[in-house]
């Protein structure tokens, strides 16, 4: 069952790039809304504390962290959850677009989107630079 | 007041700004960070980080619905996001390292600089410019949609255009913001790009500008869940329901209006930035 290769016009990355960021956009608007619920049946009649900084907890700062708590059912945990989905839906659109580019044989392209892709990377892994 | 009133009050102030923002072309992004500082008084840096994420959501809905109408340019965007993401890292950086009180007197700057660009009326200039060597190189020249069939467009000063879009980083990561304007500025006025390309593709580019930033501020534990929440809801639904309304609304007046909430939120900020309070 070999699939015929559909060539990848600009146009329909352009297509493609369409879909991906909507689906990612509502995936994670959804998992937020969920985790915003739970969060709000959790602590919703505690009092807010926003007027100091005091910075998030180690758990709520990181990719592992934020994963690790899920598995203890922490409404804060699903909230980062869907915002990582969230900052991780343009970094996903960049993958796509260096792998089309590479496929078209589009050198600089390729290049470009390579680069862009390290520097998303790093920022969500770089510790806070 | 507990957290499910603030929730409630700011999902709703969030909301409005969105459905302005999106009405009046100007985005909700600029007016978050005031609106929580100076309404709620939230720190900056909780500020800044709930409106980068909602700034994601939005950009990121409204470039899906635009890349169906065909004037996005994504290899101009690409190439830009190399300064823009630089830029992002860059201003992330230094917002960990100046005061809350610096950030808020430039905060207030680029809202008086938004205010006095949105009562500016767009260049309408129809050119016909030769080639640029650099920009053919990089495949940046394409044609957008009209009445009158493909328009097609030579794009130019690439260098300047990009060092623009450096500043614009900046400031996105700095202050939590698209930075939408500052783009539209480089494209339109430097590169000589058509309006509306100028502003789909900026449009286009401002969810990898800020997710860039806001890797950062997570990792610096700006982002608050319990805060981020009701904005980013807020702000999305607020800015889909603005498109939706736009090709109904009379929006020159409310521009106006929105134009001089902004110019009146810069002065506060730079006042309290000024005075210690934020």
């Amino acid at each position: 069952m070999q699939k015929s290769r559909v060539p990848l016009t600009d146009e329909r990355l352009v297509q493609i790039i369409g879909t991906l960021l909507r689906v990612g956009v509502l995936l994670a608007a959804g998992v937020v809304l969920l985790g915003g619920i739970f969060y709000l049946g959790q602590s919703g009649s505690t009092l807010p504390r926003y007027q100091a900084f005091r910075g998030e907890p180690a758990d709520l700062r990181s990719v592992s962290g934020i994963i690790r708590d899920l598995f203890s059912f922490r409404a804060a945990a699903l909230i980062q959850f869907g915002i990582l989905l969230l900052i991780a839906t343009p970094i996903a659109r960049v993958l796509f677009s260096l792998f089309a580019f590479f496929r078209e044989g589009d050198a600089i392209y390729v290049l470009v989107t390579l680069f862009v892709s390290c520097l998303l990377i790093f920022s969500l892994v770089g510790g806070g630079i | 007041m507990n957290i499910f009133e603030l929730t409630l009050f700011i999902w709703f102030g969030s909301l409005a700004a969105g459905f302005l923002g999106a009405l009046t072309g100007l985005g909700g992004g600029v007016v978050i960070v005031p609106f929580l500082t100076l309404v709620f008084g939230v720190d900056v840096r909780y500020a800044i980080g709930a409106s980068l994420v909602s700034v994601i959501a939005t950009s990121s809905g409204a470039a899906a619905a635009y890349l169906k109408e065909g004037f996005s340019n994504i290899r101009i965007g690409m190439f830009l996001e190399i300064a823009t993401t630089l830029g992002a890292l860059v201003g992330a950086a230094l917002a960990a390292r100046i005061s809350t009180a610096t950030i808020a007197v430039i905060f207030g700057g680029i809202l008086l600089l938004s205010a006095y660009l949105s009562s500016q009326p767009r260049s309408l200039r129809l050119s016909h410019l030769p080639p640029d060597p650099l920009a053919s190189r990089l495949r940046m020249d394409a044609s957008y949609p009209s009445a009158e069939g493909p328009k097609p467009y030579h794009v130019q000063a690439v260098p300047a255009g990009f060092g623009l879009m450096f500043i614009a980083g900046t400031l996105s990561g700095l202050l939590g913001i698209g930075s939408g304007a500052v783009k539209v500025l480089a494209m339109d006025q430097a590169m000589r790009i058509p309006f509306k390309v100028s502003t789909t593709t900026s449009n286009f580019m401002i969810g990898v500008t800020a997710a860039a930033g806001a890797g950062v501020y997570l990792n610096r534990g700006y982002i608050d869940p319990g805060l981020a929440m009701p904005v980013m809801l807020g702000v999305l639904i607020g800015s889909v329901l603005g498109a939706r309304f736009l090709i109904r609304a009379k929006t020159r007046i409310l521009r106006v209006v929105f134009g001089v909430v902004i110019f009146v939120l810069g002065v506060e900020m730079i006042y309290n930035g000024l005075t210690g309070r934020l």
